[in-house]
């Protein structure tokens, strides 16, 4: 029987059919063709970029001794899902944590909030950094702890118990690293203090990654395009350090129990070849997972351990600063080295008085500088400042006496490739207008002598010896000899002449010489080689510090260094002798039986600075 | 059959639709290759290999094919009740006997790795004994006792169906009613249904919407608008009564434009209590209407309008009885609710996988989302995001031009039947094809509900590939014995 009433209704089904299919070809178009939303929500989920550590470059000291290396750690990893018929107790022994701290670590592990990107079906930290020793306990027995998993990582080791400030530390990124450079993540390593920090970008070396494909549970299926993509990490380059070990060691031991610092100085490149500050830290205490409690720890201490006093500490330079001046006189014409002036037990006029100890009067430069006399370098100033000829006003000849004071690398930071360098004070002519209004002469003129508004790093001093050691100029120093398959700033090997002329530095080494002679420093003279000497005993609220900067052979500078004891006394107490030990274990290698007891006997003599906070 | 009528039946063969079948089930293939692909077992033939599986299923389909060509039309006609007698009771069989599979009681074990799901088998039962029925030359179909048979029939292997907690499969039956309304069911019945399923959707969807400045939900204003429309456009197409539609339009939209105008400028308040008003007005009228012409068509109308009115305040108050992953479920479907880790996964990532496929797609067997497992029952119900990730939308849109020229052959075919039977067969098939294309890629478009059902010739499984071959074949037979009679 046909059904020709309804028949029409073939063109409603056949129309139904066509509308659906071309409504559903509409969607596809809007779901494939109108943006890449989709397909980059994918890829998120299908590709897994697996990042592959680096390891981060070695470091070693001058003569190829290592200093820092990694070692393997091990993280414990857990997934969640994969946790059945845990004995807990049994666990908790292995790793030697208490039920407490596994109770603690598995909420954390849960919580969304603090951890972000759970998911059960993937590993998650449960511990961090285990030893070799527990990993090897926890392995025999991982086979019965379901769903626990190791991951490799390496941490930071030291082989040397010295050095800390200079070496630095890692420590995971913090937020703003991250955000400053898009080249960590978080959780990663990063140098924080010292070389590790300033030689980041050598040591970390670059990540490599691996395209793995991730299933819907978060599970590794393999290779994307069997590996087509995937980038093999470049290891961190290895550094050298200028810092000869031995030497580090032997400055760290003869500053135990003081505070202050030594900067030993190779004059002709500016390689630093000791920098102590004391007091100092074992780096083994930033080793690993202890890190944050010792950083806490050390924070707290109201010795500032952390601080490197090398190059954050600012002193007043006290005598040591003569030679800058004597310098600085000869050059300006303000002297000669035939000039004498009169010092009876210091400087006197006009109702104002900068004591000195006894010695001969009136005196030239040279037994000025060897004596260390108050009374020669006031005057020099004096005259200078007051040289209405020479300069229309004391502010031209203060602003001229800086300009000196800067080429020699005070004042500013000298660049060295550390950070935390402070930048010491010189004023000037703004300065003392600012502060004192209407001044003269006399008001300032405790700055020849290194007091006053002047204050100088410990690595401003070396430098200054070092300085002269080179009759004039200095190269910026630097701490970082070779970055293995690449090169030191150019920045670190620069040539900085100061103004003076070459013969005037030879009479201030002279002067120095004398100074070992006969003069303040003679508990530093050598048999063997010559030494140039300069003390300072520099004046503050409580006891003086005690200061020394010397360089030996006289001719052929090769060390230059500059010692500084907070509270030490006179600069021949602690100064001198430690310089002298220093210069000894440089240039012979190593120290003769009567400094080796003349060491011990230093490293023993602390002094007490009470417990207030500094 | 002599030889000679073999041969006629040969060359009667409908080639064209099996030719589109062919197609289908190929690309069907390399779909569920793509979908199975195991990167640890490349080999896309092994047995121990889904794809490798299908290749059986689908080859087992083509001897099944072969076997279904030799069976005469006379066989249906006259085991069409066996047939339909003998699969209800294997329905009802299959409740008691099947295991459990994720909740369902649908699977036949036969032997430990094949397992067949019944209701997959029932459709063409169900299609047999309702050519059959309608067949009959007293059959009139307006005869409200005819008609209770039919739906019947349709309606016992759904409730056998609910039974296996099989909802999705129990749902294709709806579609006989599309054949229904070929052979002169009134459109009327359609048209509700379709009206409700507006309404539901829009209603909940903009429920909690506002037209701006004024406290008028856009959702209860759109369907009480849509009410009164669809009732007096109901009034005009059935009863021819042009001053009732005057009458209806200018009390119920005169009524409204007004309380809009007020609510705009004046005071604003909420239109949709003049609307509902307007509307209890309007059903009052066509109450009236139907006393005074006794006609039962004003009856209709009147509790069509009653349903539509209502169903907005209904649905608000079922939807906050339903039990809460239902109620998620709608929610996420209508976009109201954004849960792409819960009841919004499945269809989440599908459009994900869909939508990175782009214009050409990402290649045979280079497909992530599906490769990697991110789209849930990617080979069976899924399996057109397969289509969409690796072929693109070029692939995708193509699969559903096939499909669209399928439907429209087996229109073809249906339509040159020379008695009601096969018409009436033909018709259940194609809508049965219809109703899966539309449920099941939509679905994975997100845009239908989550219902499981396959997508035919493309989704994995032999009781799938093999009941929809048994459906065709069976028709192909028929059609292709139509010039026999004739002779």
């Amino acid at each position: 029987m046909q059904n020709h009433l309804y028949e029409y209704r073939k063109f409603i089904i056949g129309g139904i059919a066509l509308v659906v299919v071309l409504s559903y070809i509409a969607r596809l178009g809007f779901l494939q063709l109108s943006d890449e939303e989709y397909k980059s929500r994918a890829d998120n989920n299908a590709f897994l970029n697996s990042i592959i550590f680096p390891s981060r470059g070695v470091i070693y000291d001058r003569n190829g001794e290592l200093l820092v290396y990694n070692q393997p750690a091990y993280d414990i990893m857990v997934i969640m899902r994969e946790v059945n018929n845990l004995d807990t107790l049994e666990f908790c022994k292995t790793l030697n944590i208490t039920k407490a701290t596994f109770d603690e670590r598995m909420a954390l592990i849960k919580n969304h909030n603090k951890n972000p990107g759970y998911s059960p079906y993937t590993q998650q930290l449960f511990l961090a950094q285990i030893s070799a020793e527990e990993f090897s306990i926890f392995q025999e027995k991982m086979f019965r702890f379901h769903g626990f998993y190791v991951r490799e990582r390496t941490i930071r080791r030291y082989a040397t118990d010295y050095c800390a400030h200079v070496l630095g530390d890692v420590a995971e990124v913090s937020p703003t690293d991250v955000e400053r450079d898009d080249y960590y993540s978080p959780g990663d390593y990063i140098g924080k203090q010292g070389v590790e920090r300033s030689y980041e970008q050598e040591l970390r070396g670059v990540k490599g990654v691996e395209v793995l494909l991730r299933d819907a549970r978060g599970r590794i299926q393999g290779h994307y395009k069997n590996g087509a993509l995937d980038r093999k990490p470049v290891p961190g380059k290895n550094l050298t350090l200028s810092i000869d070990a031995k030497l580090q060691a032997l400055g760290e031991r003869l500053m135990e129990g003081k505070m202050g610092a030594i900067v030993a100085i190779e004059p002709k490149t500016g390689e630093i070849l000791c920098m102590v500050s004391a007091p100092s830290y074992d780096p083994h205490r930033m080793e690993g997972k202890q890190r944050g409690a010792q950083m806490m720890e050390m924070q707290r201490d109201p010795m500032k351990p952390m601080l490197n006093r090398a190059i954050s500490g600012t002193y007043p330079p006290g005598s040591t600063f003569k030679t800058s001046q004597g310098l600085t006189f000869l050059q300006e014409g303000i002297i000669t080295s035939s000039t004498a002036y009169p010092c009876y037990h210091g400087f006197v006029t006009k109702g104002m008085k900068v004591g000195c100890h006894g010695h001969g009067s009136p005196l030239p430069l040279l037994p000025a500088i060897a004596t260390s006399c108050n009374g020669y370098f006031c005057w020099g100033l004096y005259h200078m400042l007051s040289n209405r000829q020479k300069y229309t006003t004391i502010q031209d000849a203060v602003t001229t006496w800086k300009d000196y004071m800067v080429s020699m690398g005070f004042g500013y930071k000298l660049g060295i490739d550390l950070p935390g360098e402070a930048r010491g004070m010189i004023p000037n002519a703004d300065y003392y207008d600012r502060r004192l209004g209407r001044w003269n002469a006399l008001g300032v003129i405790s700055i020849a002598i290194g007091q006053g508004e002047v204050t100088l790093t410990p690595l401003q001093i070396a430098n200054l010896c070092a300085t002269i050691a080179n009759r004039g100029y200095y190269v910026t120093p630097h701490i970082v000899k070779e970055v293995q398959d690449g090169h030191i700033a150019d920045s670190l090997k620069v040539k900085h002449k100061t103004k003076v002329d070459t013969s005037y530095y030879n009479m201030v080494v002279e002067g120095m010489r004398k100074a070992v002679l006969g003069g303040t420093c003679h508990s530093a003279n050598s048999p063997q080689y010559a030494v140039c000497g300069k003390t300072g005993t520099a004046q503050n609220r409580g006891k003086d510090h005690s200061a020394f900067m010397g360089f030996a052979p006289m001719e052929d500078p090769q060390i230059a260094v500059a010692v500084y004891v907070e509270n030490g006394g006179f600069g021949a107490t602690y100064g001198v002798p430690i310089g002298a030990l220093i210069m000894e274990q440089y240039i012979n290698g190593e120290l003769s039986p009567s400094s080796e007891e003349k060491a011990t006997s230093f490293q023993n003599r602390h002094i007490d600075y009470g417990t207030r906070e500094r | 059959m002599t030889g000679q009528s073999n041969k006629g039946i040969f060359l009667s063969i409908d080639w064209i639709t099996i030719l589109l079948y062919v197609i289908l089930i190929v690309w069907g293939w390399f779909s569920v290759c793509g979908a199975c692909y195991d990167f640890n077992n490349p080999d896309l033939f092994a047995w121990e290999t889904n794809s490798g599986k299908q290749i059986v299923w689908g080859g087992t389909s083509l001897v099944l094919a072969t076997v279904l060509m030799l069976i005469e039309k006379r066989f249906y006609d006259t085991a069409a009740y066996v047939i339909y007698g003998a699969m209800m009771i294997l329905l009802a069989v299959t409740i008691v006997i099947a295991p459990d599979t994720k909740g369902s009681h649908s699977w036949l074990p036969l032997g430990s790795s094949v397992k067949i799901q019944p209701a997959e088998f029932a459709k063409f039962a169900v299609a047999l004994a309702l050519g059959k029925l309608m067949d009959r030359h007293d059959y009139n179909i307006k005869n409200s006792k005819d008609i209770g048979i039919a739906i019947g029939l349709i309606l016992l292997p759904m409730v056998l169906i609910i039974g296996q907690k099989e909802t999705g499969s129990a749902l294709v039956y709806f579609a006989f009613f599309l054949m229904l309304y070929r052979e002169g069911m009134t459109g009327s019945l359609l048209f509700t249904g379709f009206a409700c399923i507006v309404y539901f959707v829009v209603g909940m969807k903009f429920s909690e919407e506002y037209i701006p400045n004024m406290p008028v939900s856009i959702g209860e204003f759109t369907v009480l608008l849509l009410a009164m429309i669809c009732t007096i456009s109901m009034v005009w197409v059935y009863c021819h009564n042009t001053f009732a539609v005057k009458v209806m339009s200018a009390t119920c939209l005169g009524s409204t434009l007004l309380a809009m105008l007020f609510s705009i400028y004046v005071i604003p308040f909420d239109v949709c209590y003049v609307m509902l008003g307007a509307c209890v007005l309007m059903i009052l009228y066509i109450i009236g209407m139907t006393l005074y012409t006794r006609l039962y068509k004003y009856g209709l109308i009147a509790a069509f309008a009653i349903v539509s009115c209502s169903l907005y305040y209904l649905s608000s108050s079922i939807f906050d009885h339903l039990a809460d992953h239902q109620r998620t479920r709608i929610e996420v479907l209508l976009g109201k609710k954004d849960d792409p880790r819960g009841a919004g996964y499945n269809v989440n990532q599908a459009k994900i996988a869909i939508g990175s496929g782009g214009l050409t797609g990402k290649g045979f067997l280079n497909g992530t989302q599906t490769k990697l497992r991110y789209v849930p029952e990617q080979h069976t119900d899924f399996i057109f995001c397969t289509v969409g990730e690796e072929e693109g939308f070029i692939g995708a849109a193509g699969v559903l031009i096939v499909y669209l020229l399928f439907i429209w052959r087996l229109i073809a075919v249906s339509e040159r039947q020379t008695d009601t039977m096969g018409r009436v067969y033909g018709y259940c098939v194609l809508c049965i094809f219809l109703f899966h294309l539309f449920i099941n890629v939509g679905m994975v478009l997100g845009l239908t509900p989550v219902i499981g059902i396959p997508l035919p010739f493309f989704s994995y499984g032999g009781s799938s590939l093999w009941g929809f071959t048994l459906l065709l074949f069976i028709l192909l037979r028929m059609d292709a014995e139509r010039n026999l009679k004739q002779k």
